[in-house]
């Protein structure tokens, strides 16, 4: 039946999104430690960076390093300048200091561009529709589903096969140990934050096609974003994207289906899962 | 951790304390004046207070903010006897209201039914408002009529759409003005048969609260009596961002007119996501009653040749002298043009004011007895009237269709203004609303 496979189909391309979203923060909260509230808010940050670029150049391949490079050093700084003096509070402070700084950030976007909707059309390269099987699809989406892939694989590759992520993952297994063998574990740190938020900043411009860009676009998804890290399993990078996976199909097929009971069927799921398996799906014991 | 909750409590105690003593004191008050509400407390000193509600964060907090600069305006014409309150008969040449400053303030609505009446309760018991208006949302707004009703404090309704808000949840203390659905399909349904022919297959794409469902049966039941038929109501939870699944059960179908019910940035996003999946190479796009930024979230290719309806457009400027003085004090304090929750913001303002200088005071009583009375006042639309039976407006219908890009004049002439139809034929009989009003105290 030709309509299943196309709720699924929808299913996996939310996930590819959720699962972006989700990696940034993973990676902070499973590697650093850190539970990061203002990941929604660079998600929109990274948008507007891109919606700035792209109404400008009208070129969507411009737009996309515009919202990595932006958020990269939105990241930077403040990592530099507040969330370094977190690490070793309690996980209340830390969600209640990025809780803060996410208002302050969208305020800030709020007052400078207005609460008005910005205009951000598909791109003109992926704005017609895709034959799959007997199913008509958005190009767009099978471009995000292709974008997704080629993040995460290339996130894949720094952390698994480079020296940087070697250190990243030494690091948060045991920074001590890093520090005497004289690695600088603050600069990694740093940058790994940065990291998490270039990703949401991505997602952002990403995202940004199907929804309609204003400052509170990153607040419904900070939350959906949290439940797929609980179900993947915090710190797990295969657990986003598998989180993604099975939040987006979730979704997807819920709202299909039996539309009232989707909001709640996600949050169905993150509870059976904490109750079987508390790591999460994919989840390693230890740093969260 | 949560401060909001703790102060919302102690408000609530207090606003419940305040009632019980008002309520075994008034016995002694009513020798000397009834006290209604916030009526004569509120107006002891030399200012009085109106309550503003508009949602700035939220789906809807576009409107929001158009529905705030179109308040501000409004508040600061009357203070100043300025702009479009000038021309008003009852309050040409003065200044202020009964010779009384206004006071107002804005709090965020959040788009949700909670927080608005949380704040509207802080404005009627602290600010001890005379008026409180505003609401972007029928959610809001039918909430903030019940806190009016229990509060008896008057309520200016904001944007609201839905026919429960003038009908099952009327309220004495409410007055709205917007078109409602019942409305809006009387004067669309002709139109869109009139440019698309009468055998057409139409799919609903709407948002599940009472607002969605209101439109959409309204315009059901008006397209099914003129030959069109339903293929589906989408319904979709409200709000939302992604529409994937319910799109691709629409662009599946065999409809060959698409009528998207949903508001604001879920409109944006939904219109958006449609257009991904197709839907518009093979169907007719409908945006019956089109929000405030919705063609500048979509742009112009799709609105090209969209049928819809505003509350008012600016180009109604050329028709009303009032929308040309409106229009031009507007883009002098905001350096854009109005949209129509701005136009509402304004003109219940107006109408409310006009009723307290002709009552020659503000107990809300004589206020609502003052605009059901019915005359009509000379605004941005012309002259329009409160119905009695209902608290209904009784206004014009401005029909609106998407220009070409290259038709336009200016960066935000999107529309051409197909048809205005006279409010009169338009009004739901009495009879059918299911209001049944509320007493007066």
């Amino acid at each position: 039946m030709h309509l299943i496979e196309a709720q699924a189909l929808n299913g996996l391309a939310l996930g590819a999104i959720l699962a972006l979203v989700a990696l940034g923060l993973t990676i902070v909260f499973g590697l650093l430690g850190f539970a990061n509230f203002a990941h929604g808010a660079l998600f929109m940050i990274g948008a507007y960076a891109g919606w700035i670029v792209y109404s400008d150049t009208n070129n969507f391949f411009l737009a996309i390093p515009a919202a990595l490079i932006v958020t990269f050093i939105v990241g930077l700084v403040i990592e530099r300048v507040l969330i370094r003096l977190y690490y070793q509070r309690p996980k209340e402070d830390q969600i209640l200091v990025t809780y803060g700084l996410a208002i302050v950030l969208v305020e800030i976007v709020r007052a400078i561009f207005s609460g008005q909707t910005k205009l951000l059309t598909t791109p003109a390269w992926a704005a017609g529709i895709v034959q799959i099987g007997g199913i008509v699809y958005p190009q767009y989406r099978v471009a995000v589903m292709a974008i997704a892939a080629i993040t995460l694989a290339l996130i894949y590759l720094v952390l698994f096969r480079t020296r940087v992520g070697l250190i990243v993952r030494a690091g948060i297994d045991d920074a001590v140990i890093v520090n005497i063998l004289g690695i600088n574990v603050n600069r990694t740190f740093m940058l790994v934050f940065a990291l998490g938020a270039a990703i949401a900043g991505l997602s952002g411009i990403v995202d940004a096609p199907l929804v309609a860009v204003n400052p509170d676009m990153g607040t419904d998804l900070l939350v959906q974003s949290f439940v797929v890290v609980v179900i993947g399993g915090v710190g797990s990078f295969f657990g986003a994207i598998l989180g993604g996976i099975v939040a987006g199909e979730i979704m997807s097929l819920t709202t299909a289906f039996a539309p009232d009971y989707s909001s709640v069927m996600l949050y169905v799921a993150m509870a059976i899962v904490l109750i079987l398996r508390p790591k999460g799906l994919l989840g390693v014991e230890g740093r969260a | 951790m949560d401060v909001k909750r703790t102060e919302f409590l102690k408000t609530a105690l207090g606003a419940g304390a305040g009632l019980s003593l008002a309520a075994t004191a008034s016995p002694w008050l009513s020798a000397a004046e009834a006290a209604v509400g916030n009526y004569p407390e509120g107006t002891s000193g030399s200012s009085i207070f109106v309550g503003l509600l508009c949602p700035s964060t939220g789906s809807y907090s576009a409107d929001g903010e158009d529905e705030r600069e179109g308040y501000f305006l409004a508040l600061d014409d009357l203070n100043n006897g300025t702009g479009v309150m000038a021309k008003i008969p009852s309050l040409a040449g003065k200044k202020g209201l009964l010779g009384k400053t206004i006071v107002y303030k804005v709090a965020d609505t959040e788009t949700k039914p909670d927080p608005a009446v949380q704040r509207a309760t802080e404005f009627i018991t602290q600010n001890k408002a005379i008026m409180i208006t505003g609401g972007v949302s029928s959610a809001v707004d039918i909430a903030l009529e019940k806190l009016a009703q229990q509060q008896k404090v008057v309520y200016m309704v904001g944007a609201s759409g839905s026919n429960d808000t003038t009908g099952k949840d009327c309220q004495r203390y409410a007055f709205r003005s917007q078109l409602d659905a019942y409305m809006v399909a009387q004067c669309l349904s002709p139109v869109l048969v009139k440019a698309y022919g009468k055998n057409r297959k139409a799919i609903y794409l709407t948002p599940d609260y009472s607002y969605g469902h209101s439109l959409t049966n309204s315009m059901r039941a008006v397209t099914e009596k003129l030959g069109w038929t339903t293929v589906a109501d989408v319904v979709a939870p409200f709000p939302t961002s992604d529409y994937s699944s319910l799109l691709t059960n629409i662009a599946n179908s065999n409809a060959d007119v698409f009528i998207n019910i949903e508001f604001g940035n879920d409109g944006i996003s939904s219109t958006k996501q449609a257009a991904q999946f197709g839907i518009m190479k093979k169907m007719q796009l409908v945006i019956p009653n089109i929000s405030t930024y919705l063609p500048d979230g979509l742009g112009a290719e799709i609105m090209q040749g969209v049928y819809g309806t505003q509350d008012w457009y600016y180009t109604l400027e050329d028709r009303y002298p009032l929308s040309k003085i409106f229009v031009e004090d507007f883009v002098k304090r905001w350096k854009n043009r109005p949209r129509w929750t701005a136009h509402i913001a304004y003109a219940q303002t107006a109408i409310w004011a006009d009723a307290v200088a002709r009552a020659k005071t503000f107990d809300p009583v004589a206020v609502i007895k003052t605009l059901e009375e019915g005359k009509p006042l000379e605004l941005m639309l012309g002259p329009v009237y409160y119905r009695a039976g209902d608290h209904q407006q009784v206004r014009p219908c401005p029909v609106l269709r998407g220009k070409k890009p290259s038709e336009m004049k200016a960066k935000d002439d999107f529309f051409d203004l197909i048809e205005v139809v006279p409010g009169e034929k338009v009004m739901q009989p009495l009879a059918e609303t299911s209001c049944t009003m509320p007493p007066y105290l």
